[in-house]
């Protein structure tokens, strides 16, 4: 019971809250006079569909799901076959260094990786030059700097994916494999006979929270391009935070907030969904 | 517990100094360097004013303008602060000022024909005033000397055409560098608002209500902006240079348009390349404007003795104060008269002086921040060659329409003054 007025107090009062807020055209003349607040019911939605910097939004931010997603997840689950892999020297080194991206400060990270960037003096830039390939403008060219952002995101994040993976790995019997081996299986085919199937309740959990987590994409372009060049890398958690907290649009700002809150709960579903059509 | 003792010793002789009840306190709230040296001239004020104390908070600039907002909506404002010219309507539109037509009535220190006239304009909102400049900035030419003597250029460009012309020339004495720089990030909108003011163009219409950038004299300007870029004379990525007082100083830049706190950088940064550039009042068209800007003290609604926050803005605002303000941390004065006192020694601080004396200040709106963001964005499409100008002069007329369309509901129900 306390835990329920919790929750009511600290969770569902505020996004009621923001939601009537949503409603109106609440701004920064509204914070002296709330007479200068008009309820427009779905107003602030419709202007948000008229939006074409909304739709630009939202459209770089599925981008940065579609393709950062399933490379992290691809990524992670690579390094955690490699760190569970019994033949591995000094795991415990290698599971540090993949982890160690996920700790360490954005702001930090940002900084050197402006410097990786560069469209001089760059270190991708170095190794492209090495292979005969042009140099690129990572984060001037509006063509690049969400393949750079995704880059960044996928070094930055997957080591978190990579623990959860290994934990799910040690869960499967090492018999199974043994017998895989007696069967004649090859290392591919154990890992898609054996692997896969008994992973799959991890995946699915883990490319539900990858989805969510990267649908608030935020810090990299905050602190990478501010959203630039050309708005490429303009995210939704990147516009709304503009909105409200740069221009103080708090109605504007708060319709951003439940669309992205739909698309997540459309995420949540599905895979909710799946998962009891899959186990009836 | 010795120390504890002492503790409480040391508390009751300090509690026995003179009865600090009759003193009064202001809060004064300061951002970034400003807010760091203003410290240094707390104790001359107090020594004047034995019954008054000041204290100081400063702030950062980046967050300086979220923490004011969020003081204001939790009534926790100080009782005087500086506050960025652009934002000055912002929070007069919202009541958080005090007009202080009275005060500078019964004021002899601060007298207004003193201040440069643009600057003290822009804090006149609806007939009244609302802050006392402080210190103010304005946008001149920065020029490398040495590569204009290279090239053949005896003085830097006092016209539009000079201007090109220059960059002409410099682009073929110096291949692979490049003539001039401006910034197209989106927050940094001062050059494109320059031109269209030297062009005597409207940026908005109708009291601040619509944008009219698709008018004459605005896309002239605008076109002569892009001549730079189209000409190759000014960089379209402004990821190439991770440094630009670096790369000024190294010559891959001869010009940049930029504010007073340069000349401190690159006399900190690079006090061995001092000889090998200059400042300049900008090239003009119809006039030779530059915007003003720079931050004003105000005080705030809340403020329990507006008497004594004033006798501080007045302190703040004595010529010999401003003097002193402006050694600690390189921001210029706002009075004519302090200018006088030594300033115009500095071959690098003239243009300045000359340039302040044709400096006005952007539109006078809470939105205008937004205003000149959008048109930023609409300008990098056209320089990225994305969109033509006429196109992308209609979507930023309509998107500022689409800004300023609560000014308009609000002026139309009479809920804003002016």
């Amino acid at each position: 019971m306390p835990a329920l007025v919790t929750l009511a107090l600290f969770f569902f009062l505020p996004v009621l809250a923001a939601f009537l807020m949503s409603l109106t055209d609440f701004d920064i003349y509204c914070l002296a006079d709330v007479r200068r607040a008009r309820f427009v019911l779905f107003g602030q939605y419709i202007r948000l569909l008229q939006d074409p910097l909304f739709w630009r939004a939202t459209l770089n931010t599925a981008y940065f799901v579609l393709v950062g997603g399933p490379l992290t997840i691809l990524l992670a689950l690579m390094a955690s076959l490699i760190l569970n892999s019994e033949r591995l020297r000094g795991a415990r080194f290698f599971r540090l260094a993949v982890f160690l991206p996920v700790i360490t400060n954005m702001v930090a990270v940002a900084v050197t990786w402006r410097y990786l960037y560069h469209p001089h003096f760059g270190l991708f830039n170095f190794f492209l030059r090495k292979v005969g390939i042009g140099p690129v403008d990572w984060l001037g060219d509006p063509r690049f700097a969400m393949p750079a952002i995704i880059l960044l995101a996928i070094w930055k994040n997957f080591g978190y994916h990579t623990l959860i993976f290994l934990a799910g790995l040690q869960t499967i019997p090492e018999d199974l494999y043994s017998a895989a081996r007696l069967d004649g299986a090859s290392w591919l085919q154990q890992h898609l006979h054996v692997t896969l199937p008994l992973l799959s309740r991890t995946l699915g959990f883990v490319t539900v929270i990858t989805g969510i987590g990267y649908l608030q994409l935020f810090a990299e372009p905050y602190v990478m391009t501010q959203g630039g060049p050309l708005n490429a890398t303009l995210s939704l958690v990147l516009y709304l935070y503009q909105q409200g907290f740069r221009w103080w649009r708090m109605g504007y700002s708060a319709s951003v907030a439940f669309v992205l809150f739909a698309f997540m709960l459309a995420i949540g579903s599905a895979s909710f969904l799946r998962r009891r059509r899959e186990s009836a | 517990m010795r120390s504890l003792v002492v503790v409480i010793v040391a508390l009751a002789v300090a509690s026995c100094g003179p009865q600090p009840a009759q003193r009064r306190t202001i809060t004064f709230w300061a951002m970034g360097a400003e807010g760091e040296a203003i410290g240094k001239l707390v104790p001359a004020f107090e020594k004047r004013h034995p019954d008054l104390r000041v204290v100081v908070q400063s702030i950062p600039w980046s967050a300086a303008h979220e923490k004011l907002l969020t003081a204001y909506a939790g009534s926790t404002l100080p009782d005087v602060a500086q506050l960025g010219n652009t934002w000055l309507p912002e929070f007069q539109a919202i009541g958080a000022l005090v007009p202080l037509d009275e005060f500078l009535a019964g004021s002899a220190c601060v007298p207004p024909d003193s201040y440069f006239a643009g600057i003290w304009e822009i804090n006149r909102l609806g007939g009244k005033i609302y802050g006392v400049p402080w210190y103010v900035d304005t946008r001149v030419l920065f020029y490398r000397c040495d590569i204009f003597r290279e090239a053949g250029l005896p003085t830097p460009p006092n016209t539009w055409e000079e201007w090109i012309e220059s960059c002409a020339r410099i682009r073929k004495t110096r291949p692979g560098t490049y003539p001039v720089f401006f910034s197209l990030i989106h927050s940094e909108w001062q050059v494109p608002v320059i031109l269209v003011l030297q062009n005597e163009g409207t940026l908005l219409r109708e009291n601040h209500t619509r944008g009219s950038f698709d008018s004459p004299p605005v896309l002239e300007a605008f076109r002569f902006y892009l001549s730079f870029f189209e000409g190759g004379f000014a960089p379209r990525r402004m990821t190439e240079f991770a440094n630009l007082l670096q790369a000024f100083v190294e010559g891959n830049i001869a010009m940049f348009v930029t504010g007073p706190w340069n000349v401190g950088e690159l006399r900190r940064r690079y006090p061995a390349d001092e000889e090998k550039w200059a400042t300049a009042p900008l090239p003009g068209r119809r006039n030779r404007l530059s915007v003003a800007g720079g931050s004003s003290l105000v005080v705030f609604r809340t403020c329990q003795h507006r008497e004594a926050a004033w006798k501080w803005i007045e302190f703040l605002s004595e010529p010999s104060v401003q003097v002193e303000f402006f050694r600690l941390t390189g921001d210029l004065p706002p009075r004519k008269d302090t200018w006088h006192l030594g300033l115009l020694d500095d071959s690098k601080m003239v243009a300045f002086y000359r340039q302040l004396r044709s400096s006005v200040g952007v539109p006078r709106i809470a939105e205008w921040e937004q205003v000149a963001t959008k048109m930023q964005e609409h300008l990098e499409t056209v320089v990225l060659g994305r969109r033509s100008l006429e196109g992308a002069v209609k979507a930023l007329d309509a998107d500022v329409d689409r800004i300023l369309e609560k000014r308009r509901w609000l002026l139309a129900r009479g809920l804003l003054a002016e």
